[in-house]
């Protein structure tokens, strides 16, 4: 477990949020399974939340000779994360591998906002009601902030883990470079070109995606892969619903937890210790509530959210390849046509190599890619279901010794 | 005349009363101070019959005062009529104040000890053994809801069945069928008899129109079965309260209600009727009364008492919103676990690794099971905990309402003392005034006058002192019953919150080994 040390919170969102936790000394792939080795180790050893930006420490290990010490930090942002990530998409060399997705941008607005709204409302609640719930905003807060960090550390994590794209140039820089990269976020202009290019790639894609495939693999897998991104996205909104009436039920029992303890101090008769250690159960249970719902948001819902990612990668490798496959097969024909005609034949036949080229290098390293991408995803779904068994377990363990034990008072008195 | 007709009807009544009361005193001690549970006392009763034709004149009392020992022998009068108010305050009133005559103005009516039939004695052990604290032996339930007619006229008809071995009712098991209404009516004849007398009688379930309509039309959904089901268990709790009473439980329209095949349709419990009108207009009154009365309170005991329904009326309402809350969430649970259940299989069945896909079903088994176990826990939730907070809510306002009408009959003391100081000064004017002629006859009426204002004066202490006695009495009981409720219900409440844990673990240790298994 990622431990943190003190933070301050203040009421108001203008001011500067500290979270920051101890560096660790292995990496640990949160969602996925990686085989890391010694010769680069890469994780997030530290953050820190100011307004509306997230500053991650990169901490490098490594025996690389590239590097020019073996164990260095720069600090980056959300941006440049994602600049490399796009100059990995952008580059022609990796089209045949799958991009490992992109972390998503750190929110806090949510919690942000709530954190503004208890600190307007402070003069309407008692003292103990505004503790409390500001320590819940807290600890809200500090959830996601650590899965936010836990996103970005698995991205360079499976860059590293990946052979060809530990090599890249860009990635060292990233790594190494401790100066700001100038890496600026998108301006609106750019913002907009991007969105017509997913358009058209989108049409293109179910253009590409029409085109029979002579191999069998590929073929099974473009079936297979549409169908299972579009369960996995249903199965991550599904979660997500059923962990946020988790959290409510969480929020309703604590809320019952004050009523009772009111209860019990006004009351003069004998159920006052009973509304008191109901009180007290209570408070320990709603804790336990609020635990069963972060886990399960942890081992279920991110890991369903991570491979809707993944698997939208997998599907613009299989793009990618489509694409390559449509090329070649355009330029056989333009081969064909140019020796007929008899004209340009040496410039088709250029063009068809390089497209063959393309084609078949694509193929090859999609094939391998995807083989892993099954394995690494039985790998952190039995990882992931293995530990939310284990932890449910546990929590409704402790929940029922509570319980039992509150029981056991509760009946001797009468 | 009917004056005097009137003063010696109550004499009579006061001193066979008192004579009996008498001898109670000599039986036990009293104590004031703090509200006693019902004590099997030694006391006398007046054997009631269900088959006397007479006026109904008294009732079994097993509680230390005779408080409603003339309780029916007022006419059954519904809260439609508007003579209400004035029967109950002329005529022989139900509330007698046991011998202390303490501020009494007049000296009229002295207590004389009366010798008590040895009949009354033995039925009232008889009595004492059946109905006394915690030897109850009475079980209602209410069962079998069927629905009659058709369309709008229809109504759900309900099982009524009584297993009890108390005498006075003439079979140990029965059954009848009644309708919702039928318990509002019996509801009103009980709150018109004995709430301003200062018992707390337990208020009937609530009506609910779009409910009610809902099963009329003949929905046969979810929603109509859990309301029927709801209203179901309301009115058992409700009659399972009213027969816990000790005084209520002698009650005939209560015996009535419990054992007679037929019962006269209570109409009167319609909400837009002329009695729910007039119902609507007596609280408005009524609330009005309650701000002008400003009550000089000599009591501690019922300052505090008032303070602290205040404080717990408060909290319970609070509660019961919040538990309300987490019925609906844990609702809300289910019905989104069942779905991330679906979701679940869909992706189990389209995962090609086959281990994977097999977990990932029995994921989505586990799930399903979950949500059904979420689905039990809010019924617990509900049944439990928010209809017995919701009970208390309503309960706390019949107390409420209880201590208002304390204030009321405090009111009307003070009136008639009012009163009764006006007639004796007009008194002491005839007396200095010099017109011999018309004198006499003035001075005779006033006179008349005065007497009857004494006796109001000290009927009204009488009542003052009953009611704030059968308060006490009945808040005592109130607490008792309150602390056993909640004692019972928490308890069962948190085995609820025991098996769920319980069933979750069995279920998550099966998924286990069935998690580990992929490889």
């Amino acid at each position: 477990m990622l431990r943190y040390q003190q933070f301050i919170v203040t009421k108001h969102s203008s001011h500067p949020v500290i979270l920051n936790k101890e560096s660790r000394k292995t990496p640990r792939a949160v969602n996925v399974d990686l085989q890391s080795d010694a010769t680069l180790q890469v994780d997030i050893s530290d953050a820190l939340s100011e307004r509306d930006k997230v500053k991650f420490t990169v901490h490098t290990k490594s025996t690389l000779s590239n590097f020019k010490q073996n164990e260095f930090s720069v600090v980056r942002q959300h941006e440049e994360f994602i600049w490399l990530h796009d100059s990995f998409v952008e580059n022609e060399e990796y089209a045949g591998y799958i991009i490992p997705p992109a972390p998503p941008r750190p929110d806090f607005d949510a919690s942000r906002e709530k954190l503004q709204k208890l600190g307007e409302g402070e003069g309407s609640m008692t003292k103990e009601e505004f503790t409390k719930m500001k320590q819940e905003l807290e600890a809200e807060y500090l959830a996601i902030f650590k899965k936010t960090v836990a996103m970005h550390e698995v991205f360079l994590c499976r860059v590293a883990a990946h052979p060809v794209l530990r090599k890249d140039l860009n990635f060292h820089v990233f790594l190494e470079y401790n100066q700001d990269l100038s890496v600026r976020g998108k301006n609106k202009k750019e913002k907009l070109e991007d969105f017509f290019k997913n358009v058209v790639k989108s049409a293109d894609g179910v253009l590409v995606a029409g085109v029979k495939d002579v191999d069998d693999f590929f073929e099974h897998e473009k079936t297979f892969l549409l169908e299972y991104h579009n369960r996995v996205k249903d199965a991550s909104a599904k979660s997500d619903r059923m962990i946020r009436s988790h959290k409510s039920i969480a929020d309703d029992v604590n809320r019952i937890a004050s009523t009772l303890y009111t209860l019990g101090t006004q009351d003069s008769t004998d159920v006052c210790k009973f509304f008191l250690k109901v009180s007290e159960l209570f408070e320990k249970t709603r804790k336990i509530e609020a635990r069963v719902a972060a886990d399960e948001d942890l081992k279920l819902a991110d890991l369903l959210k991570y491979y809707l990612r993944e698997s939208q990668a997998a599907k613009d490798l299989l793009y990618r390849r489509g694409r390559a496959l449509v090329d070649y097969e355009n330029a056989n024909k333009a081969l064909d046509k140019a020796r007929a005609k008899n004209k340009d034949v040496l410039q088709a036949e250029t063009s068809q190599q390089v497209c063959c080229q393309k084609f078949e290098k694509i193929s090859e390293s999609a094939k391998q890619e995807l083989i892993d991408f099954k394995t690494r995803r039985v790998a952190a779904f039995r990882k992931n279901l293995v530990e939310l068994a284990e932890l449910e377990l546990k929590h409704a363990k402790g929940h029922l010794q509570l319980l039992q034990s509150c029981l056991g008072v509760l009946k001797g008195d009468t | 005349m009917r004056d005097e007709l009137f003063c010696s009807l109550f004499y009579i009544t006061v001193v066979t009363v008192l004579g009996i009361s008498g001898i109670d005193m000599a039986h036990k001690a009293k104590n004031h101070s703090s509200p006693s549970s019902p004590e099997p006392a030694s006391l006398q009763v007046e054997d009631v019959s269900a088959n006397s034709n007479g006026p109904k004149t008294a009732e079994i009392l097993i509680d230390d005062d005779q408080d409603d020992l003339f309780a029916e022998a007022t006419e059954e009068v519904s809260l439609d009529s508007p003579e209400r108010e004035p029967i109950l305050s002329d005529g022989p009133s139900p509330a007698i104040t046991p011998v202390t005559p303490t501020a009494l103005i007049s000296n009229r009516i002295e207590p004389k000890v009366i010798g008590v039939p040895s009949m009354f004695e033995r039925s009232l052990d008889e009595v004492e053994e059946e109905a006394g604290g915690d030897l109850f032996d009475i079980n209602i339930s209410v069962s079998d809801p069927e629905k009659v007619g058709d369309g709008m006229n229809a109504y759900m008809a309900y099982k009524v069945t009584t297993k009890t071995s108390l005498t006075i009712f003439n079979q140990s098991e029965f059954s009848v069928k009644r309708r919702f209404s039928d318990f509002l009516g019996l509801h009103s004849k009980l709150a018109s008899k004995y709430m301003h007398i200062g018992y707390i009688v337990p208020p009937a379930p609530e009506k609910s129109i779009v409910g009610m309509t809902k099963v009329k039309v003949g929905k046969e959904d979810l929603s109509s079965t859990e309301f029927v089901e709801k209203r179901r268990s309301a009115l058992e709790r409700y009659l399972m309260r009213t027969v816990k009473h000790p005084t209520l439980i002698q009650d005939p329209d209560v015996i009535q209600f419990l054992e007679s095949s037929e019962l006269p349709r209570a109409v009167s419990t319609q909400a837009l009727s002329g009695a729910g009108i007039l119902r609507m207009v007596n609280k408005a009154a009524d609330a009005v009364n309650k701000m002008t009365i400003k009550m000089n309170e000599s009591d501690a005991w019922f300052e505090e008492k008032q303070q602290q329904f205040e404080n717990l009326d408060q909290q319970l309402r609070k509660l019961h919103a919040s538990v309300e809350a987490l019925v609906c969430h844990r609702k809300e649970l289910s019905v989104n676990t069942a779905s991330f259940a679906r979701s679940a299989a869909m992706l189990g069945n389209s995962e090609d690794h086959t281990a994977l896909s097999r977990a990932l079903s029995q994921l989505a088994e586990v799930e399903e099971k979950i949500d059904q176990l979420h689905q039990e826990q809010a019924y617990a939730d509900f049944y439990l905990f928010s209809e017995l907070l919701g009970d208390y809510v309503r309960l706390i306002t019949a107390v409420k309402g209880v201590f208002d009408q304390r204030m009321k009959t405090w009111s009307k003391w003070q009136d008639a003392q009012v009163m009764l100081q006006k007639k004796r000064e007009a008194e002491a004017k005839l007396h200095l005034a010099n017109k011999p002629d018309k004198l006499q006859q003035a001075k005779d009426e006033i006179k008349e006058e005065i007497e009857e204002w004494e006796g109001k004066v000290q009927q009204g202490e009488r009542d003052f002192e009953q009611i704030s006695k059968t308060i006490r009495k009945e808040v005592g009981r109130f607490e008792k019953e309150r602390v056993k409720d909640f004692k019972v219900v928490i308890i069962k409440y948190l085995e609820s919150l025991v098996h769920t844990q319980q069933q979750l673990i069995k279920y998550w240790e099966a998924f286990l080994p069935e998690a580990k298994a992929i490889a």
